[in-house]
């Protein structure tokens, strides 16, 4: 019987299997930021185990509040800095060279097929683009991870989904896995990895795979998960090319961890996204989508583009192409945060942030910031976002503040008419 | 043997998610006991208030589906901690909240929907408590001069976790 890319990391991570169905797996990668890792630091100072189980397996990065904002949030921010610096984590992101952390570590290459990734994060997940094993946990989980770099897990079964067919003009990787999620529905893959495979998905630049991975726990999924191929390895090269002679090496090597032909799925589903066109959410659960054409005219006060789902290089080059030599509605506020500084500085010198601003944006530093109402973009009551993120859950990005989760080419033509609006017209 | 229980809070909605619970502005406190005042600030509910007397007294929360979704922050477990709620009883719940709470040596008890109506029919009686017996897998419910007892089952890991008070030791002396 064949085996789930899942299954195979679990098997060749196994560590105990206290109980049946309780697998502990050895993790690879152990990413930190200083919202959740502050409290396990000080926990493991009470407990009088301020250690690290290796120090070039854990990862850091301020990146939720940053530069920060208050002293409060400062002294989160210190607590990490401070931690890093006494255990020489040497990949630590302080300010200036931090970013949204689902999109800083993968650029950095930190991430390989066939890893154990955690994170006190639950978008952790998004790293499952590169074909690993990536689930977002709560502090006590990060603390044991950091102290002993292990992670108990219930095995998950896998959804297979094939997205077959291929894109329309204006619709994206972030159209897909909203109608994904609205098919799934927000619990429909608790305690399953989100296996995404098809056609489509071979097309997909990494961006795009993280994209879709990054929302599996909008419907409830450990983590999502692509199978690694010559895409993969094109994005890894440059950290990979002494650790193989050949990027056919490095492909027949990833091969590795791939599900078998045979692998036993709980769940298969079949969509074809042919006729797919581009959606939005309307309420404040990201499995309530409709098509953009059902949403159109609705007004809003602030557009958001940016975030770990969407705010990569290809994300702020889909939404510049429709910006360019236009500007932003009176009526509207619309912020740019670009998720790293690579990507910052990629877009300048490629010119986009000169029309993001031509049009009227605000460009703010890589940060989380809006996205989950802390900083940079906090709606007032009553207020509406179009936004590039990934949960609109009521008051997350400010109390009373209603969030309509879309594209970065949706949230353009959005910005342009103030009111949400469908992007295939200005394409 | 550990019992968590008392005074019942019924939250009669399916996916009441993390941001509801404790919603993301107050992240940036240091300790637990500061999150103390901020219990499901944002849930709006009909007949529910976070600063009510209700809402103060209880000691276990019963919902429906998909309890704990959205973000991973162990601070929704802690701002029930804190607020000496011991026990959650739901339908189903997001995996990462389910695990934050035996993590920390609490309890997530998800019982079949028949049953979770069988206690909601409870939420009209002023005087209905719950008491969660982990090591019997057993809840005692009573209120309008009424009782049941109702068996539940609970992983032998999790089940492991709140006996033993929590991961971290638990981990640190088996890894
Ligand atoms: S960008 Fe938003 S969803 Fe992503 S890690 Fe930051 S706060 Fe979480």
């Amino acid at each position: 019987m064949g085996k789930t890319i899942a299954e195979k990391i679990f098997a060749s991570h196994l560590v105990d299997e206290p109980f049946a169905g309780t697998k502990v797996v050895r993790l690879d990668v152990v990413m930190c930021h200083e919202i959740t890792t502050p409290i396990a630091i000080d926990d493991l100072i009470a407990r009088g185990k301020d250690r690290v189980f290796d120090t070039g397996k854990i990862k850091a990065v301020i990146d939720h509040v940053t530069p920060s904002k208050d002293s409060k949030t400062a002294t989160q921010a210190k607590i990490l800095r401070d931690w890093a610096r006494r255990h020489g984590i040497k990949d630590f992101f302080d300010v200036g060279a931090n970013g949204v952390c689902h999109a800083l570590f993968p650029e950095k290459g930190f991430i390989r097929p066939g890893y154990t990734v955690i994170m006190g994060d639950s978008h952790t997940c998004t790293h499952g683009a590169f074909g690993a094993f990536a689930a977002g946990v709560g502090t006590t989980d990060l603390e044991v991870g950091i102290l002993k770099g292990v992670c108990a897990f219930r095995e998950p079964k896998t959804i297979r989904i094939n997205i077959n067919g291929t894109l329309s003009k204006g619709v994206y990787a972030k159209d897909v896995i909203l109608f994904v999620i609205g098919q799934l529905g927000v619990n429909g893959a608790t305690d399953r990895v989100i296996e995404f495979r098809g056609p489509v998905v071979e097309a997909m630049s990494m961006e795009s795979r993280m994209t879709l991975c990054n929302m599996a726990i909008e419907a409830g999924g450990t983590s999502g998960i692509c199978m690694p191929d010559a895409v993969t390895v094109d994005y890894l090269w440059p950290f990979i090319n002494s650790d193989y002679p050949t990027k056919e090496a490095a492909l027949k090597a990833f091969k590795e961890w791939s599900s078998d032909p045979d692998a036993v799925y709980d769940r298969v589903v079949d969509i074809d996204v042919t006729k797919l066109t581009p959606v939005v959410t309307y309420g404040y659960k990201p499995d309530l989508v409709k098509p953009v054409t059902e949403m159109a005219g609705t007004p809003v006060d602030q557009v958001y583009l940016g975030s770990c789902t969407n705010g990569r290089l290809e994300d702020l080059r889909v939404a510049a192409a429709i910006l360019k030599g236009r500007k932003i509605a009176p009526t509207v506020r619309a912020i740019l945060s670009p998720a790293t500084p690579q990507i910052y500085r990629e877009a300048m010198h490629e010119g986009l942030i000169d029309i993001f601003m031509e049009a009227g944006f605000c460009v703010t530093n890589p940060t989380c910031g809006a996205c989950l109402g802390m900083s940079n973009g906090v709606l007032a009551d009553g207020e509406v976002c179009a936004s590039t993120t990934n949960r609109n859950f009521m008051g997350r990005m400010g109390k009373g503040g209603m969030v309509h989760l879309m594209s970065p080419a949706t949230s353009a033509a959005t910005a342009i008419e103030g009111m949400i609006a469908d992007p295939r017209k200005y394409l | 043997m550990k019992t968590f229980g008392g005074p019942a809070l019924f939250l009669d909605r399916a996916d009441i998610n993390t941001d509801e619970i404790i919603p993301a502005k107050y992240l940036n406190e240091i300790t637990k006991q500061d999150l103390q005042p901020y219990m499901l600030e944002d849930l709006k509910l009909a007949g529910f208030d976070p600063q009510g007397e209700k809402t103060r007294e209880a000691r276990v929360v019963v919902s429906r589906a998909n309890f704990g979704c959205g973000s991973s922050r162990e601070h929704a477990p802690w701002v029930f901690e804190v607020n000496d709620i011991t026990a959650v009883i739901a339908e189903s719940f997001a995996r990462i909240f389910r695990q934050n709470m035996f993590n920390c040596g609490m309890a997530a008890i998800e019982l079949p929907k028949e049953k979770i109506d069988l206690l909601f029919s409870y939420a009209g009686y002023p005087d209905t408590s719950i008491f969660v017996d982990i090591a019997a897998q057993k809840i005692n419910v009573n209120g309008g001069g009424k009782g049941e007892v109702l068996p539940f089952e609970l992983s032998p890991f999790d089940k492991a976790l709140v006996l033993a008070g929590g991961w971290v030791d638990y981990a640190d002396q088996k890894y």
